[in-house]
């Protein structure tokens, strides 16, 4: 070919390609902390598998994350996992495994305003690292559901408990998964769009 | 056992009006490959907005353009081409503009929470959901 430095990218897989009627897609955001299982949640259920894009910062930006990569002399790189769901022939559904840091969102732009809304993925052995994120979600009045990562080894709390620990807004659901099982997975996805649609059917007047 | 409490927020008003971010405030983003196209002068570019290639590579294209017009045969969101390039998003962002400009590609607007039309697409995707 031509080019020397495009010989070395590897395009998606022909089963992978989206067909030509793909017209619009919409996405959702897997968000919570470090190794909470944002990664495995996606790769479960997506149809390509996962993907990794990144956005790089300076030094202006740098904080003191100590998940992604270690090299924070001059830039600091932030990667955020993702996956895809083909929903029709005309819909595509993008799911994104999302730092919990807020300082990071910016660097996609909309990625939670123009979500349709968000998982939060939480891990009851460190149920104190999702605090900050489920606070960011309501000041910004993004939609969400709590989905409980059932590690084997975590405390298991009624889930009223959790509700009274997190503080959550009756109506807000919280589901148990399984972020490994593809079934679950959906299920947790399909609870969201549960809540998204019942908050559609509420909807009385403008905001 | 008790665990961990949390004191609920509330929505506020956001620092910068949603869908446009406020550009130059820190931190900011590292350019490595941007070519002519300064900060502002960028496409409004989702993560999921569908890139699709309108035409070959002309000769005059970077080897970047020419890949991702490769790439872009058949739709492919943003957050794809960064993956697929291995470039950072606002990169990716920057060489579409310049395609989008010179007519190469057709972009195709994702769907955002605030433009939620009806309760179609929520059934959409929970019907697709259900087929996993």
């Amino acid at each position: 070919m031509d080019f020397k430095s495009s010989d070395t990218i590897t395009g998606p897989r022909t089963e992978d390609h989206l067909p030509s009627t793909a017209q619009a897609a919409a996405k959702i955001v897997i968000v919570g902390g470090f190794g909470v299982g944002k990664t495995t949640m996606v790769g479960s259920v997506s149809e390509i598998r996962p993907l990794t894009t990144e956005e790089t910062m300076t030094q202006a930006g740098v904080g003191v994350d100590d998940n992604y990569g270690s090299d924070t002399k001059t830039a600091t790189t932030v990667a955020m996992d993702f996956g895809r769901i083909s929903i029709t022939e005309q819909l595509v559904l993008y799911l994104f495994g999302t730092p919990g840091q807020e300082r990071f969102w910016f660097l996609w732009n909309g990625l939670f305003e123009g979500a349709l809304g968000a998982v939060v993925l939480i891990d009851t052995r460190r149920l104190e690292v999702s605090f900050d994120v489920i606070g960011r979600l309501e000041e910004r009045g993004v939609p969400f559901v709590i989905a409980v990562n059932s590690f084997p080894d975590a405390p298991r709390y009624p889930i009223e408990d959790l509700r009274s620990a997190l503080d959550l807004a009756p109506e807000i659901p919280i589901v148990e998964c399984d972020a490994r099982r593809r079934a679950s997975s959906r299920d947790t996805l399909m609870a969201l769009m549960r809540f998204l649609y019942s908050l559609e059917m509420t909807k009385t007047s403008p905001v | 056992m008790t665990p961990p409490q949390r004191r609920r927020r509330h929505p506020t008003e956001l620092p910068q009006p949603a869908g446009k971010q406020a550009e130059g405030k820190i931190p900011e983003r590292l350019y490595v490959l941007t070519g002519a196209a300064e900060d502002g002068d960028r496409a409004e570019l989702d993560l999921v907005t569908l890139i699709v290639a309108r035409t070959d590579a002309p000769q005059s294209a970077t080897p970047e353009q020419a890949a991702l017009l490769r790439l872009c045969i058949a739709p492919l969101s943003v957050a794809e081409l960064s993956a697929y390039l291995n470039l950072p998003y606002s990169v990716v962002t920057v060489l579409l503009t310049e395609l989008l400009a010179a007519e190469l590609v057709q972009a195709r607007a994702p769907i955002v929470r605030q433009a939620l039309p009806d309760r179609s697409l929520l059934e959409a995707v929970m019907h697709g959901l259900q087929k996993l």
